[in-house]
């Protein structure tokens, strides 16, 4: 469960409780790298420090909560407290010095905004099904087991078919943003996820040439 | 919980998976393998499962013998082998110690901390091999070729088409993509070329594909090896490596102004494997039999040199297409199918990187007329021969800062000891040769 965290370069503290509390931080410039950064499962929330540029933060928090449409938990000075009472749009606030405990909690009941619809679990193309609430593919009704990395991105293509796709959009969706060893990554799995749906359907997932991949 | 660990144990409860193998491999590369049950997995993805690390050759010394077997939840795979029980799946471990430390004996372990300090860098590893193997009727000695069919021959002599199929449907239900399979050019040989991926994930599939190769010949009632050298008269079998370092999603191989398409990272790495190519040998090619392969007359490579296109050389540069850039690469091949290759993959890298970090100077291209220069005319264009022996190779890593480097100093000191055992037995045997030539004359 990915938490967008803002300034790029948040506090250890909070880092920590973040990492404490089961969630995964991952630091954003601004709304629009909030947006790129985007987990392909989506934001759990965003939280703001409002720090050396309080302002500037708590337009940030604005944004992310319109924007993005996921609850924005601000970080304040005990002394700044009163500063937020005309600022709008975060979802709760927190004061220093976090209590990572009471991080945990505010976290667990902001939830997500919107509850995400009763997601359909089963994604179908031809004869491929995708069961995402229970991790499983079948090509004509028999299993084909598939790594866990080569089901996220099965998943993510079949989610968004039909669309082309660059490498680095891939990359950062399906492996999220600090992995290391660049787009050839997408290129192995997509050579192996081809070689899992064997040789007639391995042209579902095209290669667009100088530009990345489509799926259907 | 962590979605990788959601995703086994959801896996494991909707497939039926009854047995969950859990593979790492010992120093000398042999893979070594524990099921558990599907009621341990959580804690075995949590913490590790224990066990007794001093009965694994080059694993702990007897008063720190308790050791961590941690799967790495993306290897994951259900296992398709035919003959087996169905329900079964594997996923590699790292060895760590009861203190949650990462082993130094672990083979995993020290490719992967190379593999850091060429991140800390900024450049990933990818490997390509391609991987040898005979099939004979069975294990017994002499070994029995099931053909007499040469370099791509096709039916009626290439029986074992059948087998190479088979397996090559097998490892891509593995998601290992074989990039092309064919008849080698000795009887029974056989070649699977992998298409390449980066060097940890690499290592985790030559294992597999070992252990697949062996499991359909099982099937068939037949026996594969990669044994190096099996059959005197004929080619052994090696494991050439393509190798690529990439940058920033660049190939940081080519320069399209560079010596041949190549850039100074290109050639310092083909520098550096020269360089250290005698130091890196025993862990490349780490068993007696290796160095019989590694012999005039049969296409091995013996000289320490590189060249575009010329099977003699122990580095080679071949021909990229027009426009395919990523397709740059290198390749070295002295290594043979029996190396660990994680220790390989290890040493290979470091040599490489050792040549771009300290600009070592590429040496001209050197083709086959090698072949033809005297001792002499070698000695005098710093050619050096790989070593002869296993011995010569033990000795040339001994002294090197490099291996000791790159294996760190528990395996260096292990595999060193290892060997000088596995040389020692050798030197006493009295083999069929010398019964052969000796007792009737002398």
């Amino acid at each position: 469960m990915y938490i967008a965290v803002y300034p790029e370069s948040p506090s250890q503290s909070l880092t920590g409780a973040v990492l404490t509390s089961g969630y995964q931080p991952v630091p954003v410039t601004d709304v629009a790298d909030a947006a790129r950064k985007e987990p392909s499962a989506g934001w759990q929330a965003a939280i703001v420090e409002l720090g050396d540029l309080p302002d500037l933060a708590i337009t940030v928090a604005g944004k992310l909560a319109e924007e993005l449409a996921i609850p924005v938990l601000v970080v304040v000075d005990r002394t700044m407290t009163l500063g937020l009472l005309d600022a709008g749009g975060f979802t709760d606030f927190i004061l220093t010095p976090l209590d990572p405990a009471e991080l945990q909690v505010r976290l667990h009941q902001m939830g997500p905004m919107e509850e995400a619809g009763p997601d359909e679990p089963m994604l179908r193309y031809q004869d491929l099904e995708l069961n995402t609430a229970t991790y499983q593919a079948t090509i004509a009704g028999s299993p084909k087991d598939l790594t866990y990395m080569e089901y996220e991105l099965l998943r993510f293509l079949m989610e968004n078919p039909s669309r082309v796709w660059s490498r680095e959009q891939i990359l950062s969706k399906v492996w999220g943003y600090d992995y290391f060893g660049g787009s050839r990554t997408v290129d192995v799995h997509v050579r192996r996820l081809r070689a899992k749906l064997g040789e007639e359907r391995s042209s579902w997932i095209t290669t667009v040439r100088s530009v990345g991949y489509r799926f259907g | 919980m962590d979605r990788q660990h959601e995703y086994v144990l959801s896996t494991v409860k909707e497939r039926g998976i009854r047995f969950i193998r859990l593979w790492f491999t010992d120093v000398q590369g042999f893979l070594k393998s524990f099921a558990i049950t599907p009621a341990e997995l959580p804690i075995a993805l949590e913490e590790g499962l224990s066990f007794d690390g001093s009965a694994i050759d080059g694993f702990s010394r007897t008063h720190e013998a308790d050791m961590l077997a941690r799967p790495d939840p993306a290897t994951f795979q259900v296992l398709p082998w035919k003959n087996d029980e169905t329900g079964v799946a594997r996923m590699f471990c790292d060895i760590v110690t009861p203190e949650g430390e990462p082993f130094a004996g672990d083979p995993r372990y020290v490719l992967r901390r190379t593999l850091e300090r060429a991140a800390d860098l900024g450049y990933s590893f990818y490997v390509a091999p391609e991987i040898e193997y005979f099939y004979f009727r069975d294990a017994t000695s002499p070994p029995e070729a099931l053909d007499r069919g040469g370099y791509f021959d096709l039916t009626p002599l290439d029986v074992a088409q059948e087998y190479r199929r088979s397996t090559i449907m097998l490892l891509e239900q593995l998601g290992i993509p074989v990039a092309f399979s064919h008849h080698e050019v000795s009887p029974s040989q056989h070649e699977l070329d992998l298409r390449h991926t980066n060097a940890l994930a690499m290592a985790d599939n030559i294992i597999t594909t070992r252990l697949a190769v062996k499991e359909v010949a099982l099937e068939h009632g037949i026996y594969a090896t990669f044994m190096p050298k099996p059959l005197e008269q004929f080619d052994g079998s090696g494991m050439h490596l393509h190798l690529s370092l990439f940058q920033d999603d660049q190939n940081a191989f080519h320069d399209a102004n560079g010596l041949h398409g190549l850039s100074k990272v290109g050639q310092g790495f083909i520098a550096g494997l020269l360089t250290h190519a005698s130091e890196i040998t025993a862990i490349t090619n780490q068993w007696v039999n290796s160095y019989k392969r590694l012999v005039g007359g049969f296409d091995a490579p013996v000289f320490e040199t590189w060249a575009r296109n010329d099977q003699s050389a122990l580095v080679r540069v071949p021909a990229t297409k027009k426009g395919k850039i990523d397709s740059t690469r290198i390749e070295y091949r002295s290594p043979d199918p029996a190396t660990n290759p994680y220790l390989a993959l290890s040493v290979i890298l470091a040599a490489g990187l050792a040549g771009v970090a300290n600009n070592y100077e590429l040496p001209p291209e050197t083709g086959s007329d090698v072949l033809k220069m005297s001792r002499e005319q070698r000695k005098e264009a710093g050619i050096r021969h790989l070593p002869h022996t296993l011995r010569d190779a033990i000795k040339a890593m001994e002294s090197s800062e490099l291996v000791r480097g790159a294996l760190g100093d528990h395996v260096f000191e292990w595999f060193l000891k290892n060997k000088r055992r596995e040389w020692a037995q050798y030197e006493q045997h009295v083999s069929q040769y010398e019964l052969e030539e000796y007792l009737p004359v002398l």
